[in-house]
């Protein structure tokens, strides 16, 4: 009835253990709680959980990420306490629960911190960058983040009842077999990858379908901003990389469960398949995580320099050449697993080519800062840290891209800080920029700067502090994934290591202070006109938070820098002739039911509960049948309505709240004149 | 008088949006269909990377009948046609003829399906089952994979058998047929592989 759950599931093995699985429960009763006293649930399923609205879609994909960042970042601070401590002693974790440990930080800062962050990101700001009133299909994009929620809780759950894996985020067998890990760990790994993978993938075509369809009048494709080329970038490449994701963690589940032989060391198994399937996949995916950021630090290098982006079309062309290149170099991940040397060299050679639009993107946008008007705003201050730091990174990649120096630095701590330092600058630090940035387009105030500064310092300085002694540790032969250790020289080190996650610890409270004080002080950092930065691109033409509908009207794109090109000729905040009826799609429960569906299927089969999950299955399929009946999803929005909402947001622009356009005209104010820009 | 307008030109608007939309689906389906063949690339990979190893058990030419492949080859080609035949009476508005012709392709589909479980059945009876071997493992999921694609599309002629009649030849059932259609040939071309993949070169 069960299959192989039972009370002996549950963490009463160990403190620690126990100590995680409690926080998580009395976490989910806390909030539980707290919905049920504020009598919210009725206004959060009917606003929030069943909206297809894709800036709610957005934020409740960022929210998802921030809960996750939590509880990877708890993973992280656990290593590095039992490495600083665990030096000829057993420190305070065993091997078995240090080992689901750095398995679940790394599964969950990258699907499930990363990817949820960067999608979101995506959703609230690109159908406003290209002036498109919503995604292509707004209903799949719902399907996409509660397969993504399923995922995720497909991961917390395993902290409470049974384990997680012990083979790692990349989980390479034999080890991750049934042989040799038989409990339900790596199932749990599988299932949320596979649940979580198909979101990707779907919200992947969705948006290579808003960005080449959707677009307004004029919305060339070299028009479009930075930030979107990226996001069609990685759409792309989500659509592409994400089915192998799906391929090999089916076929690894296959061989555990149905006893089939992909991977099995005898039988006509072969290991190196799992390694070339996983890494074509995952080498994509890492430019997944970055290219967004990418995308965000051109649009914020440009608001805060006061100047057009430097190289726009260089920029679009490296983005371009990144993504084609990212196919290219996956075996740079197993150079030390026994291919030849010639092979080994290509794709060692591949591997630095992908430097060269790099090094473009990076000059562009130290191109960009030469003579600006440089404002130091949180989300320029993380851009700015970025470029110092991922340089750092990008060089050792290049290190590591040499396989003779690769077998030497493989497997050594010097890896693990050459993939943070691309991905914490490289990815996190633009992610944060964004959410400094866009924050007030999604919720109609700005964040508290104060608070965002000290946030940046905390991760700046942790970052180096917890990472550059792990690249002298990786010269000095530490492997990576210790659980313990013999050599004392190689203890201060660690220490210092740990004092870095404790600094970006304080990072994570400073984030969680300035939501919580902008948040208090909000009416006194509203953002009234849409527009806080002076921003140059179309999102910012819109209100704060923006209208359902977006823009009442499409906008009528003629530049690379639509609203700014519409602020200098005087275009910008015009009110129309007359409103129209806008045609808006329906909430619909299915989304959620879908992804709760696929939570508990994914449960079921972690633990062979056949019957759950075949009824899991058709029920799913009934779902699916029921929107396909479904030819009445859309509704008008009244012009009056429109109307309405348009003046009362008019209104409270008075021509003091609008940005003096004056010093980016060409030539010198005429006086006397209208200012440019103001109504 | 004015009433009417009003909502004429709703309707207009709303008929405006769904054709919109409709064509976005259609560009969406494709590039779902892009991701599915990437699916079966990898599958294929897999199966040419795992042919040989067939450790102690069956061999391809142990396990593979051209005689049943080709009946099940002849099947899934005849029902690509017939789907075919279903979208020129679509062109035509001929509802009647529409489900006529997708009850035709639904048989053919059963049928291949069933060939397709007998071939299955037969082969774990015999002790050449998923579990014995690397080469049987990467078949079973290649060729089951493509089954089961059947499978769905199959339950997707019958929705469409069930929509016709309750919805007539609407602009959405339309593009559902015509994506569906995508699909099912899709999944002919996919057959094509296997064939010239796996069942040609494991007999030679």
């Amino acid at each position: 009835m069960l299959g192989r759950l039972t009370i002996e599931a549950l963490p009463f093995y160990s403190w620690v253990a126990m100590g995680g699985a409690g926080v998580t429960v009395l976490g989910g009763v806390a909030v539980f709680l707290l919905i049920t006293y504020l009598r919210a649930w009725k206004v959060l399923w009917t606003d929030w959980l069943t909206s297809v609205d894709h800036k709610k879609i957005g934020i409740m994909y960022v929210v998802l990420s921030l809960v996750m960042l939590v509880r990877g970042f708890v993973d992280a601070l656990m290593m590095r306490a039992q490495q600083a401590v665990a030096l000829n002693n057993e420190g305070y974790l065993p091997p078995e629960h240090f080992e689901q440990i750095f398995s679940s930080h790394g599964t969950i800062m990258i699907f499930f911190v990363a990817m949820p962050f960067l999608t979101g990101l995506i959703n609230i700001v690109v159908p406003q960058q290209i002036g498109a009133r919503d995604v292509a299909f707004p209903f799949l994009n719902s399907v996409s983040l509660w397969l993504t929620a399923a995922g995720a809780g497909l991961v917390l759950v395993s902290l409470v009842i049974g384990k997680f894996s012990q083979a790692g985020w990349t989980g390479y067998p034999p080890y991750s077999g049934i042989e040799y890990s038989p409990g339900v760990g790596v199932d749990y790994w599988l299932w949320a990858l596979i649940v979580s993978g198909f979101g990707s993938t779907l919200a992947g075509i969705n948006f290579i379908v808003t960005i080449i369809k959707n677009r307004c009048p004029g919305m060339k494709f070299m028009r479009m901003p930075l930030f979107t080329w990226t996001a069609l970038c990685v759409s792309i490449l989500i659509a592409f990389a994400f089915p192998g994701l799906t391929v090999v963690a089916a076929q690894l589940t296959l061989d555990r469960t149905l006893g089939f032989h992909f991977f099995t060391n005898g039988d006509g198994g072969n290991m190196m398949l799992f390694a070339n399937l996983l890494w074509i996949w995952g080498h994509p995916e890492v430019y997944i995580l970055i290219l967004p950021a990418f995308g965000i630090f051109s649009e914020v290098v440009a608001t805060f320099s006061r100047k057009r982006l430097f190289g726009y079309a260089s920029l679009v062309y490296a983005t371009a050449c990144i993504a084609l290149l990212s196919f290219t170099v996956w075996l740079h991940h197993f150079f030390t697993m026994g291919s030849s040397s010639n092979v080994n060299a290509v794709f060692g050679i591949a591997t630095m080519i992908i430097a060269v639009p790099t090094g473009v993107k990076i000059f562009d946008w130290l191109f960009t800062l030469y003579r600006g008007r440089i404002e130091f705003h949180p989300a320029m201050v993380f851009t700015i840290g970025f470029m110092v730091t991922f340089v750092i990174g990008g060089v050792t990649g290049v290190l590591l891209a040499l396989p003779p120096a690769d077998y030497l630095m493989h497997n050594s701590t010097f890896l693990v800080a050459h993939f943070h330092n691309m991905l914490i600058p490289g990815a996190l630090f633009g992610y944060f920029a964004g959410m400094n940035y866009w924050f007030p387009k999604a919720f109609g105030f700005k964040l508290d700067v104060k608070w965002g500064m000290r946030s940046f310092w905390f991760w700046f300085i942790g970052f180096y502090l917890a990472f550059m002694p792990l690249y002298v540790l990786g010269f000095m032969g530490m492997s990576r994934r210790m659980e313990h250790y013999a050599d004392p020289t190689w203890q201060p080190y660690l220490i210092v290591a740990a004092l870095g996650a404790i600094c970006v610890l304080c990072g994570i409270v400073c984030i969680a202070v300035q939501l919580y004080v902008s948040a208090k002080n909000w009416g006194s950092a509203r953002d009234i006109t849409g527009d806080p930065w002076n921003g140059r691109t179309l999102e910012w033409a819109t209100s704060s938070p923006p209208a359902p509908y977006n823009f009442a009207v499409l906008p009528q794109v003629e530049d690379i820098d639509a609203f700014h090109d519409m602020k200098i000729r005087g275009v910008a905040y015009q009110v129309p002739d007359r409103y129209e009826d806008i045609v808006m799609p329906k909430s619909s429960g299915l989304g959620p039911i879908l992804g709760g569906l696929a939570f508990v299927l994914g449960f079921a089969m972690v633990w062979y509960i056949w019957w759950l999950a075949a009824l899991c299955l058709v029920l799913s399929l009934v779902c699916v049948g029921i929107r396909a009946f479904d030819d009445d999803s859309d509704y008008i929005f009244p012009a009056a309505e429109v109307e309405r909402m348009e003046k009362a947001r008019l209104e409270q622009i008075t021509p003091a709240d609008l940005h003096d356009m004056r010093d980016f005209l060409p030539v010198g104010p005429a006086s006397g004149e209208i200012l440019p820009g103001r109504v | 008088m004015s009433e009417t307008a009003v909502t004429g030109t709703a309707s207009d608007l709303l008929e405006e949006e769904e054709k919109k939309s409709l064509e976005s689906r259609e560009f969406g389906f494709w590039v779902y269909l892009m991701t599915d063949a990437i699916i079966f690339a990898l599958l294929f990979a897999t199966y040419v990377v795992l042919s040989k190893n067939s450790a102690a058990g069956p061999t391809s030419k142990d396990v593979f009948d051209l005689r049943h492949t080709a009946g099940e080859t002849a099947l899934l080609l005849i029902s690509s046609l017939t789907f075919g035949m279903a979208t020129i009476a679509m062109a035509k508005g001929l509802s009647g003829r529409v489900i006529m012709w997708l009850v035709v392709t639904a048989l053919l589909g059963v049928g291949f399906l069933a060939m397709e479980m007998m071939e299955f059945h037969g082969m774990i009876a015999k002790g050449a089952g998923p579990d014995v071997s690397g080469f049987l493992s990467a078949f079973f999921t290649l060729v089951g994979t493509h089954g089961l694609h059947v499978t769905f599309g199959t339950i997707g002629i019958l929705v469409m058998i069930v929509q016709i009649p309750l919805k007539g030849l609407t602009p959405p059932v339309r593009s559902r047929l015509l994506r569906l259609g995508l699909f099912w040939h899709f999944l002919d071309i996919v057959w094509i592989g296997i064939f010239s993949v796996v069942y040609l070169p494991g007999v030679m």
